[in-house]
């Protein structure tokens, strides 16, 4: 187990050794929820709510959204793909660990420096410049961590499996792109999921996708209550369970016709 | 000794398409395609036993890597059966890679962007080495291969020579009774060629690793194995000593004369050794020739005598047939007597 921590440790040193991606990384965030304020309010106008969410609710969900994505939000697809092109993953075929778990690791530690140094501090200059509404009661904080640990599973699932399809595509980038598009707007970080038409909801009720941003979002913002977010907690649970599934089943496959390309 | 490598009819094939020609064989593509099979190695077997040196011979494409990475537990093999310090490479993968060290020499496994001494830090709890053991047998490794100055650095940072000593101190990190090197000294100079090959026989000697070395350039084999396994278009054409491969195939000598005058001819010469069994080319130079004769003492005398005594001469070289133009000339003719 050491060395997974030690991993994550790895990934801290590697965040920091490039700076001016974290920079621009707090720029380009801050933009988004800067644009989608201004955009919502005039939306909103002169309306009280719209789809029973109130203005504040609605700025406050943009917000925690954004933030959130940056704790889940990784590119271990792109650096497997990487890897594969480039023939390195052999090399990480004759260490004594398992490749897919390394990733993740990766990722959590990536995850989980932009949560401490990018996200926290955002969120508190957000907080000064935009009106944003803080959940008084501590079981909604509660609720909102376990589910942003979801959020992170089910999105790096999702980058694996996208990740394991270039041992079978040698080059999937256009996938990779895809898989971007369809989380940034099934996933709710966009467009609430309850915006969207009734049959397009239903749709995405069978989606693993809602259970990346949407959920937590709803229940940082108190649009989610009682017994919808223990649903909600289920519906991430049972996802994160699912996709284990064909991981694992594309991973063995793909140990099996693995060709290491150049050389 | 025992067996630390068995290999026993190893096969790989590959599938792999060609494509077809102009734009409606490419459109043709996008529906059927067709494939090949090509089998990269072809039943290949052999054992090596522990503390041996081996060097891994082959053109580019003989099927060097391909086996290479069998042995590792990267590729499946499509048939035959590999056993690696007692293992099974692909089957036992975890446990496998824990008893072996490789450096590849094209790519790096150190981690790019941080310093050689995290990297060095990961590897040490990803295989378990307890402090005191990493201790004494890093701090040997470190200043054998003089990189303590490194430790600090990004790895992006460092010279070839460098980053290659780095590599080489992290596929040892675990101290692993068998490595494999695939070109370690790819576009090394000569210095740091020659720390490396003192750092592999100290380490062979001292520990009994059993090294298997794939490289192309064929010093590195002279200067750290004795036995080799020549491997061409997937099957092995040589495996046994050096040394006997130097003898049966690099008998003869070549005397090489620079003449001062410029009118000799092929003929003044056959004419001066026709008694002796000499074969006579021309040099790569103007006014040189050379004498091409059997390993014998007196010959050579002979031949030099009669030449130095007829005709005067600039400049005398000797040479003998090197590992390379053996090997070039086993390539060429495809076999070995």
């Amino acid at each position: 187990m050491s060395k997974y921590v030690e991993m994550i440790r790895i990934r801290f040193l590697m965040m920091l050794a490039y700076r001016t991606n974290y920079y621009s990384g707090i720029l380009i965030y801050s933009i988004n929820i800067g644009a989608y304020y201004f955009l919502w309010n005039a939306i909103y106008g002169e309306k009280a709510s719209i789809e029973g969410m109130s203005v504040l609710q609605m700025t406050s969900y943009v917000a925690v959204a954004w933030m959130a994505r940056a704790f889940y939000f990784n590119n271990i697809d792109r650096e497997i793909a990487q890897e594969i092109k480039e023939g390195k993953v052999a090399v990480e075929f004759i260490r004594p660990y398992h490749y897919l778990i390394m990733k993740t690791m990766q990722g959590l530690g990536e995850g989980l420096f932009r949560l401490f140094f990018f996200s926290v501090p955002g969120m508190v200059i957000v907080a000064l410049i935009f009106p944003i509404s803080f959940s008084a009661s501590g079981i909604t904080w509660l609720f909102f961590s376990t589910s942003i640990v979801f959020s992170f599973i089910i999105n790096t699932q999702i980058n694996l499996l996208t990740g394991i399809l270039t041992f079978f595509f040698f080059n999937n980038d256009g996938l990779i792109r895809a898989k971007r598009v369809i989380i940034d707007l099934f996933s709710g970080l966009l467009l609430p999921i309850s915006f969207y038409p009734g049959w397009a909801q239903q749709v995405m009720n069978f989606l693993p996708f809602q259970a990346i941003s949407y959920i937590p979002s709803m229940i940082f913002t108190d649009g989610m209550t009682g017994s919808a977010v223990y649903n909600a907690l289920w519906f991430q649970l049972i996802w994160a369970i699912l996709l284990i599934v064909p991981i694992q089943f594309l991973w063995i496959i793909a140990k099996k016709q693995l060709i290491v390309q150049g050389g | 000794m025992e067996n630390i490598i068995q290999v026993d009819t190893l096969r790989k094939e590959f599938k792999s398409y060609s494509s077809r020609s102009g734009l409606k064989g490419a459109f043709r593509d996008l529906f059927t395609r067709n494939y090949k099979v090509i089998p990269a190695v072809k039943d290949i077997s052999f054992t090596i036993k522990k503390g041996e040196m081996v060097g891994y011979i082959g053109e580019n494409g003989a099927g060097k890597s391909t086996s290479i990475k069998m042995l590792t537990g990267i590729l499946t093999p499509t048939s035959g059966s590999v056993v690696v310090n007692g293992m099974n490479p692909h089957k036992e993968r975890e446990k496998f890679v824990r008893s072996i060290g490789v450096v590849f020499g094209q790519r790096s496994q150190l981690w790019w962007d941080i310093a050689v001494q995290e990297s060095f830090r990961l590897l040490k709890k990803v295989y378990h080495v307890p402090d005191h053991v990493y201790e004494s047998h890093m701090n040997h490794v470190i200043e054998s291969l003089d990189i303590g100055p490194l430790l600090d650095k990004p790895v992006r940072k460092l010279s070839l020579g460098q980053r290659m000593r780095c590599e080489l101190a992290a596929a040892l990190l675990h101290n692993p009774s068998l490595l494999f090197l695939d070109e370690p000294t790819i576009g090394l100079d000569v210095l740091v060629k020659l720390k490396i090959r003192n750092f592999l026989k100290e380490i062979n000697q001292k520990y009994q690793t059993t090294v298997l070395l794939t490289t192309h350039d064929l010093t590195d084999i002279e200067a750290l194995c004795e036995r080799v396994i020549m491997l061409d278009e997937g099957q092995i054409i040589y495996d046994g000593r050096l040394s006997k491969l130097k003898s049966s195939w690099g008998e003869g000598k070549q005397i090489e004369f620079q003449f001062a005058d410029p009118k000799i001819e092929k003929l003044n010469l056959a004419v001066l050794t026709n008694d002796l069994q000499t074969e006579w080319t021309s040099g790569n130079k103007k006014n040189v020739w050379v004498a091409n004769v059997v390993n014998d003492e007196e010959l050579i005398s002979e031949v030099i005598a009669r030449v130095v005594a007829a005709h005067k001469i600039t400049d005398i070289k000797i040479h003998e047939i090197t590992t390379e133009e053996i090997i070039r000339n086993i390539y060429e003719e495809g076999v070995i007597q």
